[in-house]
């Protein structure tokens, strides 16, 4: 099993669109800012998505989840601590 | 009724209350095009597609209002992106609309193909690649709500030949796309920022292009008068101040006055106002303000704590902030503080030349101004005559200056103001340039003859890239390397083979009175003006050092 404890993990609620991956990971990776993991699943409603990401728990968290925020699609977010499982049980189909 | 995409595309702007656009066509946006004649918008056919995109800038920093700009897919996008990425960097509405390959085709690098979407998301606030002609009903308001809401900003769409083609059934039009409300201060924090300003006894005014944006540039003054503030501005925030207005101290930065960084060393409390603390304002930024607490109002939540941890921040519109602090503040007078701030501008102001001197940048900068009078919008290429102009051009309004910040991109300049002389037809424009930004987009001469506007451009010729030229000479041991224009074109001859008036003070043998007269011509004028290489934009604060390490002037 990873370590993640230096890890934080954020939860999008974003618009289902052709796009909103592509703008929310340019974003990180534009801006230096590693993703560890990555999670996209469209909800129930079909017209929104869940994205998962796995980031490192640094001080520029809260100015990249600001950034974030301001992408049009993006809706929501929220963080959780590594101890989060959503990425632990993803960890199976990884090793 | 039955509309088809492309029409339904200009319908929609048409409603927004667009009347210009400047564009270039191309096989991918011919249905676009093919959709303009007859409607009530005028189209201005630029020679470069970065030319459109400045001219939309152009529009959008003089009226305060968004501008669209029109290009055909490939190397028509490509040639937009370094406009929209000005426009990004700077925070001003432009809609760049971009024709794509048919949507069957995407994917497989078909001719003109590019991955337009990808090429601006990073540089729009929001971008789309079409699907159907329905969604445009969507995404034209759209865009113009996301350009104009809270901090403003670029965003392009992209729409592939065939849902341009499609024809749909549609009953009525969506509503116009308008700016939505701003966050308000709250009552607690407008309590907040009175108690922190009545105590300061040194308060100094950071003064930000969003005070422009918010339109509160004549409340703000009212408030540094009304509470005896002084301010600095940055780059884009020049002209909220009038010029020589005795509580402003210019512009901050790497070439504000010895006085400006003099009085941030000594401040116990900056008010950024709309303002993003960029580097080439605060220098290194630990360094910056060492004793001031730090008040930072602005409207991006983002822009707070980003570079500079505020002691009390507000998100919020700084308009509203700005106008509630008036109307709820008593006045203040601190008289040592503003004969302070009046001594240190009569002593370590920008060093003017005493007398007139049109071969000096500064003289001749004046000297424009006074010829072209206050009904002149003002803009500038990126080089050592930006400095100069952005140092001594006597501002009187906001709006009135117009210049790239923070992508400082040469090439800016005349088209800017040609998209200016566009959409406030009753002042003249004008650019001053070098010798090297002109080139990077001069054949817009060519589209200014075309619909004959007020377009003056000053060429301050130095024959070198100066401002690159001056940091080799600073801090690369005078090594100059590929910054030597020698071989200049006849700048004036260029103009005129365009059909603009050329002048060339070179040639004059009463320079002075060329200059008058190139002014008063109508019509697009280009104006070549000979400068020394030697001359150097002062003082100077080395990239990456504090402000208060600034070079005065050159030793010998
Ligand atoms: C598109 C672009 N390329 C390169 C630069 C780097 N650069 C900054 S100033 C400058 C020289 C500008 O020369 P000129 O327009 O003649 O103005 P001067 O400094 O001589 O007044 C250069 C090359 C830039 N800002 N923009």
């Amino acid at each position: 099993m990873s370590d993640f404890s230096q890890c934080a993990i954020l939860e999008l609620k974003v618009n289902n669109h052709p796009g909103v991956m592509s703008h929310v990971c340019g974003l990180f990776a534009r801006r230096a800012f590693n993703v560890e993991g990555i999670l996209c699943m469209p909800m129930q409603d079909k017209k929104h998505s869940k994205i998962w990401l796995l980031v490192g728990e640094d001080q520029r968290l809260d100015q990249i989840t600001q950034q974030t925020l301001k992408l049009e699609d993006v809706l929501e977010i929220s963080q959780h601590s590594a101890s989060h499982p959503v990425f632990a049980q993803m960890m199976e189909f990884v090793e | 009724m039955k509309i088809s995409g492309a029409q339904l595309v200009i319908k929609l702007l048409e409603r927004q209350g667009i009347t210009q656009i400047a564009g270039l066509p191309g096989g991918a946006a011919l249905p676009l095009y093919d959709a303009l004649p007859g409607s009530n918008i005028k189209h201005v056919l630029t020679r470069h597609e970065q030319g459109a995109g400045f001219i939309a800038e152009g529009m959008a920093r003089v009226s305060g209002k968004a501008a669209v700009c029109f290009a055909s897919s490939g190397p028509g996008a490509t040639n937009l992106v370094t406009a929209i990425a000005d426009a990004h960097l700077d925070s001003i509405p432009v809609i760049a609309i971009t024709g794509q390959v048919p949507s069957s085709m995407l994917g497989t690098d078909a001719f003109q193909e590019i991955d337009t979407f990808g090429l601006m998301a990073p540089i729009t606030k929001h971008n789309w690649l079409v699907r159907s002609a329905e969604e445009l009903l969507e995404v034209i308001p759209a865009a113009f709500r996301i350009a104009t809401s809270g901090r403003p900003g670029p965003v392009a769409i992209d729409i592939p030949k065939d849902v341009q083609n499609q024809i749909i059934e549609i009953d009525e039009f969506p509503a116009p796309g308008e700016a939505m409300p701003l966050p308000q201060p709250t009552l607690a924090q407008l309590k907040e920022m009175e108690a922190m300003i009545a105590k300061a006894e040194r308060p100094m005014l950071m003064v930000g292009a969003g005070v422009i944006q918010s339109n509160s540039s004549e409340a703000l003054v009212a408030l540094a008068e009304k509470l005896n503030i002084p301010a600095v501005s940055t780059f884009l925030g020049l002209s909220v101040f009038p010029h020589g207005h005795e509580l402003h101290l210019g512009m901050l930065g790497m070439h504000g006055s010895k006085g400006n960084n003099i009085a941030l060393e000594e401040c116990d409390l900056l008010i950024g106002a709309g303002v993003r603390f960029d580097d080439r304002a605060t220098g290194k930024i630990s360094e910056f303000c060492p004793q001031a607490a730090v008040l930072h109002i602005e409207i991006d939540r983002s822009e707070i704590g980003k570079l500079k941890t505020p002691t009390l921040a507000v998100h919020a519109d700084v308009g509203a902030c700005i106008k509630a602090l008036l109307t709820n503040c008593e006045p203040q007078q601190r008289i040592e503080w503003v004969s302070r701030i009046k001594w240190l501008n009569e002593n370590h102001g920008i060093p003017l030349p005493t007398k007139q001197d049109l071969s000096n940048p500064y003289s001749l900068i004046k000297t424009v101004a006074e010829i072209v009078g206050d009904n002149t919008n003002v803009h500038t290429d990126v080089g050592q005559h930006q400095m100069w102009t952005a140092q001594v051009y006597p501002f009187v309004r906001d709006r009135q200056w117009s210049s790239s910040g923070g992508l400082g991109t040469m090439g800016y300049g005349l088209p800017a103001a040609i998209g200016a002389a566009l959409a406030d037809p009753e002042r003249m424009a004008l650019c001053i340039s070098g010798d090297g930004s002109i080139m990077m987009n001069i054949q817009e001469i060519d589209t200014a003859v075309e619909h004959n506007l007020n377009v003056k451009v000053v060429v301050i010729n130095n024959s070198r890239l100066g401002l690159v030229r001056q940091q080799q000479a600073l801090f690369y041991q005078e090594n100059f390397a590929a910054v030597n224009n020698k071989r200049t074109a006849d700048f004036a001859l260029m103009a005129q083979a365009m059909g603009a008036n050329g002048f060339d003070l070179g040639k004059a043998t009463d320079p002075l009175a060329m200059l008058t007269e190139a002014l008063n011509t109508p019509g697009p004028v280009l104006i070549n003006v000979p400068i020394s290489e030697d001359e150097m934009v002062f003082p100077m604060v080395p990239p990456g050092a504090a402000n208060k390490d600034l070079i005065e002037e050159r030793k010998a």
